[in-house]
Order: structure tokens, then C-alpha cells, then sequence
């Protein structure tokens, strides 16, 4: 029985071939084929076309991680926006509800916003500040 | 269409790992990201659940499971950068200020 | 469907607080760096202030009933948790008033997080839904971690916080993972929903599953035994204030989504959790009691304390009935008051850098500032469970209602562990009164906010030991709606 549970998923698994396929052939055959002519910036780690710049193995500044995060959250927090969005118009024909689930959204986006301001006024979207105000703590 | 059994075995098998990986590794995020394991387990089977009651209640508790997730997560590095300026150290063994 | 007005009212003081904690957030940034952040702290006493009016409001007007489709059930339950969680709330923020100055620590967020960490608070007691629950437990649970790392500069204080967000994470996972299962189980996330499918259907082996993965999770946030490990470390490395707060709001919340969860949903299996809760009753009063005993850390030994408090608490569970959950309800009140107030006095004394923490550091406080002394032994008696103070009665009607439920050999290992209690409370009253001091212990006048907190909480520690019965009443009438 069990195959016939996942014959639906048969076509994924010959993707998955075809493409593990295609990618190894293309690998394989460029080996085989290809001269090769090796030069100084051929051999360096490759860095989305940039010239790299030291070391892979630093410490980031903890600023990226602040920008990082708080992406995260505001990204995270869009979710609810999408279901809200798709049955809007149902939401719209609740007898007695009226523009109930429109305010409810709008309240929750203020809630939003009053985080953004805070994050903004306290100064954690400036790149130049050298060190993030961390308070006068003791 | 695959029984519903598979996935909750799947995510009980996650959230064991998750809760192994939380007892035995040492080092703060790792244990952290074993949490975040232990969750995502979960939506698993709220998912599956969903799926196999034909209603949207486990879909919403999964938004609502990605959200705070992510505000722990959000804490919970913070948490973990103090601890590492304070202490200069990530490992639970080396936080031991406060005898357990 | 109730009108959307009166939907409001259901989570009135919840909205009361959400709107001061923005307030809060926005106003903070705009404060110069170097302010005085007093201001924001009593911005947030009148913040609870209104939040506690509005539940009287809820009190006396009939706004009982459910709201938001079966989200929040607003009933004498619910009110009388409000009233207990924001109550501590404002007795926090007064005594972190000055002790945040003594710290050097200007935050405005810190008040913020206390007002948002109570709504989680309160809408654990009125939330009605499995969904709703979950938020409001991270609500409250995530606002105490970052409270309890606020010394930033202090490794003590991040570590403590570090291991209260893993642990509480952990547990938080757990609780999840037992939502999830009963989902399963019964399809739905309502908790009279669940309770009438356990009812009505075949009760499948992922109801047990379900059932202990929550109590797990449950009892991390209570900290009850075997689940308590976290527990000294944490109060030991937090800001005393804070602790004065999590070791009673989130933990009285907690009790109430317990008390919610196990008679709302699995009254139906009460046969089945019954000895869950008597072993854990019973390891937590011993463990906790016994390891108070052994502390030498004033901090620490009322952690353990707050172990043992909460396996008392756990007594009045099993009891179970109407008067078994009212005894609950009224224990966590009078433990509220009690606690709060003995960490007020340590906030107080800890001084700069909470240099002094321990039990030693106590000597000749009688002389020395009687007022202080005296307010502290009220608390510690209180803790202890003499007459003529709250915790007696809290303690009274708890093995009352155990003896009623036939919980014979539960009650003797209760008893016998508050006679142990009774010594290590005393203790820090003999250290206060018969020893001599040592100066090098600066005191500093008590100031008027940490006074006005010492004041509420002493005198509600006696009110509900002289006059019981009003609270017990509406304890009563909380666990009658609970049942229904």
C-alpha cells in the first residue's frame, strides 16, 4: 500500500533526480572537458562578484545582528496581514460586524508602527553611531 | 496522499531530537536553535491535525507559534549577547556564577 | 454575539495596560539620555492604577459572559486574578522606583515591560482558548526574561536570565507540543470544547500524552518539583524588584491557567492527574522547605520558599471541589501579598550593586530601622503561617479543604513541612532582633514609594489574616464559574 500512499509525490522524486542529474553531468563533463587556466583571482573565494575583503572568520559588529533581528520581527509580524487580506471581504458581509475587521487591523498595524518608533528614536537604524546608546547602566 | 500518522511520528521524532539536543549540547545557541526545533516540531503535527479535522484552528496556531517565536528569538539573542559580554563565554558549563 | 462595546469591556483593563506600555515606549526614547526615568515609573503606578479600576468596573457591571467568539470569558474567576496580578504590579513598580536609581539604572522600557507583561498576565486568567492562552503565557514569560537581565552590566544577572529564557522556552515547547495533541485529539482548542469532547467521545491515548506534556510545561512555569531546578538561580541573579514580581504574578497566572486547563478541560481525567499533583505536592514542599534551610542568601531562600509555597498551592489542587480551587485562589492571593512585600524589604536593603544579600547582612536591622524590621517580620510570619496574618488562613483552609477531599497522608507532610518552615523564617527574624549588627551596612531611609509598597502589602497581608471571609467569598464564587 505504501506506494500507492506516495505515487502523488512520484514526479517531486524525478525532479529531484533530474536535477541532481543535470548538476552532476554538468560538473562531471566540465572536468573531462574544460581546460583549465588558473590564475591569482580565479583562485579566490568567490563573493557574489565582489573583490574579497579579508578573512570569512571575524566577529561581526553586533549592529547587523540588532538590523538582522529586527527585520526578522517586522518581517515575522506581516504574516497576519496575508490571512486578513485574503478573506477581507468576507469579513465585510459579518452581519453587525461592519468595519470591525478593518479597525481590529488597523490597531494592530498602530501597534506595529509604536515599535518602529521606538526602534527609530532610539536610534538602532543609524549606521554611523560608532556604539549603539547602551544607557549609563551602573 | 501520505497517512497523517507519518508526519506526527516525523514530528515527534524533531521534538525528540530537539529535546536530546537541548539536554546534551553545550553551547547557548545550539541549545537555543534546539528550542526553535522543539516549536517547529510542533506546527508539524498542528499542521497535520489540521489536515486530518478539516478545520483552520491548527493553521492559526501555527501563525500565531511563528510569531512569538520570533520575538523569542528576538529576546532570547539579546539574552545571550549580554550573557557574552558579561562573560565573554557561550558555554553552559562556564556560566556558572549561580550554583545550580 | 455581544455588541462591540461591550466586547471591549471584557478586556478592559487588558487594553488600559497595552495603552500605557506604548505610551510608555513612545515617550521613553524622547526623555534626554540623562533623565531621571521616575516619571515613566509613575506614569506606570497610574497606568495600574486604571487597570485596576477598570476591573472593579468588570466587577461590579454586568460585563460577565464571553467575548471576541469565545476568546475571553470575563467572570469572577478572571476578576479576581486581575486584581491579584495588577495589584503586584503596582506594588513592583513602586519598590523598583527607587531601586532602579540606587542602580543607576535609567530605563523607562523596564516600567513598559512590567505593564505589558501583566496584560499576559491577566488574560491568562480570562482566556478561554488554547491559542489565546499560548500568547498570553509568552506575553507574560518574555517581558520577565528581559526584566530579570536588567543589571546588563552584571554577569549574575544575565546568567540568571539566560537560564530562566532557555528553561522557560523549554517549557514553553513542552505546553505547546500538549496543545497540539489534545488539537488532535478532540479537534478543537476551546477549553469547554475539549472538556464536552473528553466528555461525550472515546477518550484516545493522546488525551494522557497531551495531558502530561502540558502539566509539564505547567509546572516549569509554577516551578513545582521536579520541574524547579531553575527556580534559585534565577532569583538569586535578578533585580530583587523582579522577583518580587515573577516569583508572584506570572506564577499566580500560571496557577490560574493550570487550575483552567486541568478542571475547564480535563475535569474528565481528574481521576488520572490526581496523583501527578500529590506526588508533586508533596516533592515540592519537602524539596523546597528543605532546601531553604541549607541558604544562606536571602534571595535564595525565598526561592526555595516559593518552591514550597507552590506545592502547598498544589495540595488545594488535588483537594479539588469548589473549595479545594477557592483555597487555591486564596492562597495565591495572600501569597502575593506576603511575597511581594518580603522582596520590597530585600529591594530596599540590597543597596547598590545588591551588595547585601545575605542573611547575616540582616543583623540588628530591628535596631537599626525598626520600621523595616517590623514590616519584614510581618511578611516572614505571614510566610510562615501564623495566626492573625494571611498566610494562616491561606494555609488553614488548604488543609481544610485536603482533610475534606480525604488527602490524610498530604496534609501530615504539609503540616510537618511548615513546622521545617517555620525555622528557617524564624531565622532571619532571630538574625534581625537577637544579633548584634555591623555597621558597615549602609541603610539609607526608606523612601516614600518603597514605603507606600510596605504599607499596601502589609497591610493586605493582615486585612486578609483578621478578615478573611470577603476574599475567601469571591474566592468561592470564582471557583463556582470555573466549574460551570
Amino acid at each position: 500500500m505504501a506506494d500507492n500512499q506516495l505515487a502523488p509525490y512520484l514526479p517531486i522524486l524525478m525532479q529531484l533526480l533530474i536535477a541532481a542529474g543535470i548538476g552532476t553531468g554538468m560538473i562531471v563533463l566540465s572536468a573531462i572537458l574544460g581546460q583549465r587556466k588558473y590564475s591569482r583571482m580565479k583562485m579566490q573565494a568567490y563573493e557574489c562578484g565582489m573583490t574579497p575583503t579579508g578573512d570569512a572568520q571575524h566577529r561581526f559588529s553586533v549592529k547587523f545582528y540588532l538590523v538582522a533581528m529586527l527585520f526578522i520581527l517586522f518581517d515575522v509580524e506581516a504574516i497576519f496581514l496575508i490571512p486578513w487580506a485574503v478573506v477581507y471581504r468576507d469579513l465585510l458581509k459579518i452581519p453587525g460586524a461592519g468595519l470591525f475587521g478593518f479597525w481590529e487591523m488597523m490597531v494592530y498595524i498602530g501597534i506595529v508602527l509604536v515599535g518602529f518608533f521606538y526602534v527609530w528614536k532610539k536610534g538602532v537604524l543609524d549606521w554611523n553611531t560608532p556604539e549603539l546608546s547602551e544607557g549609563p547602566n551602573e | 496522499m501520505v497517512p497523517v500518522t507519518y508526519y506526527l511520528v516525523l514530528s515527534a521524532i524533531l521534538f525528540t531530537i530537539g529535546v536530546a539536543a537541548f539536554i546534551f549540547k553545550r553551547n547557548i545557541i545550539t541549545i537555543f536553535m534546539s528550542i526553535e526545533l522543539m516549536l517547529n516540531a510542533v506546527n508539524l503535527s498542528f499542521v497535520a491535525f489540521a489536515n486530518m479535522h478539516h478545520n483552520l484552528d491548527g493553521h492559526i496556531f501555527v501563525f500565531f507559534v511563528m510569531v512569538v517565536a520570533a520575538a523569542e528569538a528576538a529576546v532570547g539573542l539579546a539574552i545571550i549577547i549580554s550573557v557574552f559580554r558579561t562573560r565573554e563565554t557561550l558555554n553552559v558549563d562556564r556560566v556558572n556564577l549561580l550554583k545550580l | 454575539m455581544m455588541t462591540n462595546e461591550l466586547q471591549y469591556l471584557s478586556i478592559l483593563p487588558e487594553l488600559i495596560l497595552t495603552i500605557f506600555g506604548m505610551l510608555i515606549m513612545v515617550l521613553d526614547p524622547l526623555m534626554a539620555d540623562r533623565a531621571s526615568r521616575k516619571p515613566m515609573g509613575w506614569l506606570a503606578f497610574v497606568g495600574t492604577l486604571a487597570a485596576l479600576g477598570a476591573t472593579f468596573y468588570q466587577g461590579t457591571h454586568p460585563v460577565a459572559g464571553t467575548a471576541f467568539f469565545g476568546m475571553v470569558r470575563t467572570d469572577a474567576f478572571s476578576i479576581f486574578f486581575h486584581v491579584v496580578v495588577i495589584v503586584i504590579a503596582a506594588l513592583a513598580i513602586l519598590s523598583s522606583l527607587d531601586y532602579l536609581e540606587t542602580q543607576g539604572i535609567r530605563s523607562g522600557e523596564y516600567y513598559g515591560l512590567i505593564l505589558l507583561g501583566t496584560v499576559g498576565m491577566g488574560l491568562l486568567s480570562s482566556a478561554m482558548e488554547l491559542v489565546m492562552l499560548f500568547i498570553a503565557l509568552e506575553i507574560s514569560s518574555i517581558s520577565t526574561y528581559i526584566l530579570a537581565g536588567y543589571r546588563r552590566r552584571v554577569a549574575a544577572s544575565a546568567e540568571s536570565s539566560i537560564k530562566y529564557f532557555l528553561l522557560g522556552s523549554f517549557a514553553t515547547a513542552f505546553f505547546l507540543y500538549g496543545v497540539a495533541l489534545i488539537y488532535g485529539a478532540t479537534g478543537s482548542t476551546n477549553i469547554t470544547a475539549i472538556s464536552q469532547a473528553l466528555h461525550n467521545n472515546h477518550i484516545s491515548s493522546l488525551t494522557y500524552l497531551a495531558l502530561v506534556l502540558m502539566f509539564v510545561g505547567m509546572g516549569f512555569k509554577v516551578a513545582v518539583t521536579p520541574f524547579h531546578v531553575w527556580t534559585p538561580d534565577v532569583y538569586e541573579g535578578a533585580p530583587a524588584p523582579v522577583v518580587a514580581l515573577m516569583s508572584t504574578g506570572p506564577k499566580a497566572a500560571a496557577f490560574a491557567l493550570m487550575l483552567r486547563v486541568l478542571f475547564g478541560s480535563f475535569g474528565e481525567l481528574s481521576q488520572w492527574w490526581l496523583p501527578l499533583i500529590w506526588i508533586s505536592a508533596a516533592l515540592s514542599m519537602t524539596i523546597g522547605n528543605v532546601g531553604a534551610l541549607l541558604q544562606n542568601n536571602v534571595k535564595r531562600m525565598l526561592a526555595y520558599s516559593s518552591i514550597a509555597h507552590a506545592g502547598y498551592l498544589l495540595v488545594a489542587f488535588a483537594a479539588g471541589q469548589d473549595m479545594g480551587i477557592a483555597a487555591a485562589i486564596f492562597y495565591t492571593a495572600t501569597y502575593a501579598a506576603m511575597n511581594v512585600g518580603a522582596f520590597a524589604v530585600v529591594s530596599h536593603f540590597a543597596s547598590r550593586g545588591e551588595r547585601y544579600v545575605s542573611i547575616d547582612d540582616y543583623a540588628g536591622l530591628g535596631r537599626r530601622s525598626p520600621v523595616l524590621a517590623i514590616t519584614l517580620t510581618i511578611f516572614m510570619l505571614s510566610l510562615i503561617g501564623i495566626p492573625l496574618t494571611g498566610g494562616f488562613f491561606a494555609k488553614f483552609y488548604v488543609f481544610s479543604a485536603a482533610l475534606k477531599s480525604n488527602l490524610v497522608w498530604l496534609t501530615i507532610i504539609g503540616l510537618v513541612n511548615s513546622a521545617i518552615a517555620a525555622y528557617y523564617y524564624l531565622r532571619l527574624i532571630v538574625v534581625m532582633y537577637m544579633k548584634e549588627g555591623d555597621d558597615s551596612v549602609t541603610l539609607v531611609p526608606v523612601p516614600v514609594a518603597t514605603a507606600a509598597a510596605l504599607l499596601i502589602a502589609a497591610g493586605l497581608t493582615i486585612y486578609l489574616g483578621v478578615m478573611p471571609g470577603g476574599v475567601l467569598g469571591y474566592a468561592l464564587l470564582g471557583a463556582q464559574d470555573l466549574m460551570r
